[in-house]
């Protein structure tokens, strides 16, 4: 392309991108960009807040009866792992702040390392409501009795978490990318966006789960 | 020639005459298929959007033709009526899912909104050109799920896929409804990318009141995008889950509500219009402004209107459905909001009359196009009033009244605009000229078969002629005449605007940097443009509508 001649700014990140004019306007259009995909993310789980809400007000007695189907000290347990999860993730970014390779690493080790907790659990969590039959809609077979339309507690139950589990396994897989990345030294206090902005992702979440969790299994 | 300059920074390489456009810049299939340019990104989405354009209009030449009798036409053979009627519904179904999905949402934004936007910005490309690829590979992957769709067992549900039939009937609901779902990411992409590249990368000088109003349209239709988009993506997995597993939120049986997919679609679909008329408005301000040579009257009411359209478009999704069974309370405050969203749009309308007046008009072909848009857009906007009206919608709720409505607006209004707008760029994309005589003849006919197809409409749908029925009571036959010769003569006016653009590429004059001597950033560098767009940093010292003799002419000016 031939644009040696053009760099009036030497010395930058290997991971500059041209189009750009500075190192700045590049950080700061990722997060920006970070922020909206955010956005959008509320929006696609706000539809199953409002069926969550809409069929919760239908049917009350369905909701307090069979949200103790659930397992509190499960889900209780899933929302400490996630809430430390954002922690090492925040710590992740601090180190790549500061240029300390080996606890960038560590850090996102550990955070990978409590999504596959996260993981673990809802799968004996799931197990166990398939084994007893508590399913969405017509796959419901419960042999005891809830009021009302237990089917739908459960479809609400089974797509909020679900929709949640994918987020969190496409996390993991993003993850992954950024601990090989942190592994190679690409990042340091000139160049930490993308730890950043994944780091933006991961809360969220871990922020949408602090929701689910009381409205799905801590109902009164 | 105009007041802002184009900094050389220290640019080691030879100036414009030598370096290839973007065209040329690089060879082969593979140059393009994995281009990072916005440019050969937004060319190949006008090919893509114009093929599926081709096939959605044909679509509408057949549906167009089997009502040409009361008791149907069987171009497509079938055994029964039955089955005619099954295949009717699939004809219309397919219409309306390509065009809504494939054509007229992505028009303008991924086809000129990525070629001009970051042109008109004074930068190099969008935030994230890489994303912008994804864009488009994920908008082709989604389009072969609508392909195979139609290929498999077609679609007869109306492109709204309401419940209970979208999740009874046998034909494939699924591979279409997650095409749409794909398509959407596409969508939500572009707006994303379209949002930051304007916040980040604007060039020195180019303040928020310096911008054409394009990019005012193509950023509140990104705002839309982004927060909409993913309401309608989440809405079509449950109704495919509802159609596998029955998970029941729609199933009356199971405790759920079919209605409740009306609320989830239209609180995305209702916003979509809005995604597909905002670009409009932008490409009709930077036109009108440019061929009466005046700049644009209410330069500030037109971009917060756009911005007002995006916030209320959320508002009024229940307009809908007024006669679904929601509560009259709903009805009655949707009804309000409908009527106030008119207002900003009515704003834009009288600004760009009175843009004209003591204009310097030239009366070129994207100008026809304008005074296209300005009548058809109009009659179109007002109909949807009559329809937010509570007691006149009861009457005229799934007729050809609303049928006719959409399509003023939509087709009237966005694809007139878009053909004229492709016609203003034309020489700024391809740096060819294309025959300005053919391309009037080719406006001319268009106008007069679309108003002959669609005027009739309103007329048999106010008496009462109902929508997606592919047989009817002998009484309307003479409107449905005139409106499929309609369709023919519209045809013949796109396939003429069809053959002026492919003789333009093939045989066209070369095009001048600056044909309508424009003074937006665009213009400012080679037609077609280089592959960085500029040979500096582009510093704006003036407006997007400044041209030198208004300078000239106002002794103090306020700009």
């Amino acid at each position: 392309m031939g644009h040696a001649a053009d760099h009036a700014h030497s010395g930058h990140s290997p991971f500059f991108q041209h189009h750009f004019i500075d190192m700045r306007q590049q950080a700061s259009s990722a997060k920006l960009g970070m922020w909206l995909f955010l956005a959008q993310e509320v929006l696609f789980f706000s539809v199953l807040f409002m069926a969550y809400f809409i069929f919760r007000t239908l049917y009350p007695e369905t909701w307090l009866v069979a949200h103790y189907k659930l397992d509190a000290a499960l889900g209780g347990l899933n929302t400490v792992v996630l809430l430390f999860s954002s922690l090492t993730m925040a710590l992740a970014v601090r180190a790549a702040q500061v240029n300390a390779k080996k606890q960038q690493v560590i850090m996102l080790a550990v955070t990978i390392a409590c999504a596959f907790v996260f993981l673990v659990v809802k799968y004996f969590e799931y197990m166990s409501k398939i084994g007893k039959g508590l399913l969405p809609g017509n796959l419901y077979s419960y042999s005891g009795d809830i009021p009302g339309a237990p089917e739908l507690f459960f479809t609400v139950y089974f797509c909020m978490t679900g929709l949640h589990g994918i987020h969190v396994v496409a996390g993991i897989i993003v993850l992954f990318w950024l601990l090989i990345r942190a592994g190679k030294g690409h990042f340091n206090s000139g160049y930490y966006s993308p730890m950043e902005n994944v780091g933006l992702y991961w809360h969220l979440v871990d922020l949408v789960w602090i929701f689910l969790f009381p409205l799905l299994y801590l109902v009164k | 020639m105009t007041a802002s300059t184009i900094e050389t920074a220290g640019h080691g390489e030879a100036h414009g005459a030598e370096e290839p456009s973007y065209l040329a810049a690089k060879k082969g299939l593979m140059s393009w298929i994995f281009t990072v340019d916005h440019k050969r990104i937004g060319v190949m989405y006008l090919a893509s959007i114009g093929l599926f354009f081709l096939i959605g209009g044909l679509l509408a030449l057949g549906v167009r033709t089997m009502l040409l009798n009361p008791e149907g036409v069987n171009i497509f053979g079938a055994d029964n009526p039955a089955q005619y009627k099954d295949w009717y519904n699939q004809v219309f179904t397919l219409h309306g899912a390509i065009m809504v999905f494939l054509v007229i949402v992505p028009s303008i934004p991924a086809s000129l909104g990525n070629f001009l936007l970051p042109l008109q910005l004074g930068a190099k490309d969008v935030a994230f050109p890489k994303l912008n690829l994804a864009s488009f590979h994920i908008y082709f992957v989604g389009s072969l799920f609508m392909i195979y769709a139609i290929l498999s067992h077609s679609l007869d549900t109306g492109w709204t896929f309401y419940t209970p039939y979208s999740t009874t009937t046998s034909t494939s609901v699924i591979a279409a409804t997650f095409g749409a779902f794909i398509l959407g990411f596409s969508s939500i992409f572009t707006g994303l990318n379209f949002i930051v590249t304007v916040h980040k990368m604007r060039a020195p000088g180019l303040t928020w009141d310096r911008l054409p109003l394009l990019i005012w349209g193509l950023y509140a239709t990104s705002v839309i995008q982004v927060l909409a988009t993913p309401v309608v993506a989440i809405t079509l997995l449950l109704l495919i889950l509802e159609r596998t597993i029955g998970i029941g939120i729609f199933d009356p049986t199971l405790g759920g509500d079919p209605v409740l997919y009306q609320h989830f679609f239209w609180f995305y679909s209702h916003p979509v219009v809005y995604v597909m008329i905002l670009p409009a408005f932008g490409v009709i301000s930077d036109m009108i402004t440019a061929h009466s040579r005046k700049a644009i009257f209410g330069y500030k009411a037109i971009a917060a209107s756009s911005v007002a359209i995006a916030f209320i478009g959320f508002l009024v999704w229940g307009h809908h459905m007024f006669v679904s069974g929601q509560s009259p309370i709903a009805a009655t405050v949707f009804s309000f909001l409908t009527f106030a969203v008119a207002v900003p749009t009515a704003i834009k309308v009288f600004s760009w009359v009175a843009t004209l007046y003591g204009g310097s008009i030239k009366f070129t072909a994207p100008m026809w196009y304008v005074y296209a848009f300005l009548f058809l857009f109009t009659i179109g906007g007002l109909t949807g009033i009559y329809l937010g009206a509570l007691s006149v919608d009861v009457h005229l709720h799934d007729t050809y009244f609303v049928v006719a409505h959409f399509h003023y607006v939509m087709m009237g209004g966005t694809f007139f605009a878009f053909i004229g707008a492709i016609h203003h760029w034309w020489p700024k994309m391809f740096g060819k000229m294309y025959n300005e005589t053919l391309a009037k003849v080719a406006c001319f006919l268009s106008f007069t078969g679309f108003n002959l197809t669609f005027f009739s409409q309103f007329i048999m749908g106010a008496q009462g002629m109902p929508r997606r029925y592919a047989t009817y009571a002998a009484e309307f036959q003479a409107y449905h005449v005139a409106s499929t010769i309609g369709s023919y003569i519209l045809a013949a006016g796109l396939f003429t605007s069809l053959f002026v653009m492919i003789h333009s590429l093939l045989k066209g004059e070369k095009a001048p940097q600056n044909p309508w001597n424009a003074v937006s950033l665009e213009w400012e560098t080679t037609s077609p443009p280089i592959e960085h767009n500029f040979h500096g940093t582009p510093v704006v010292t003036h407006g997007p509508y400044d041209f030198p003799e208004i300078d000239e002419s106002q002794a103090t000016g306020h700009h």
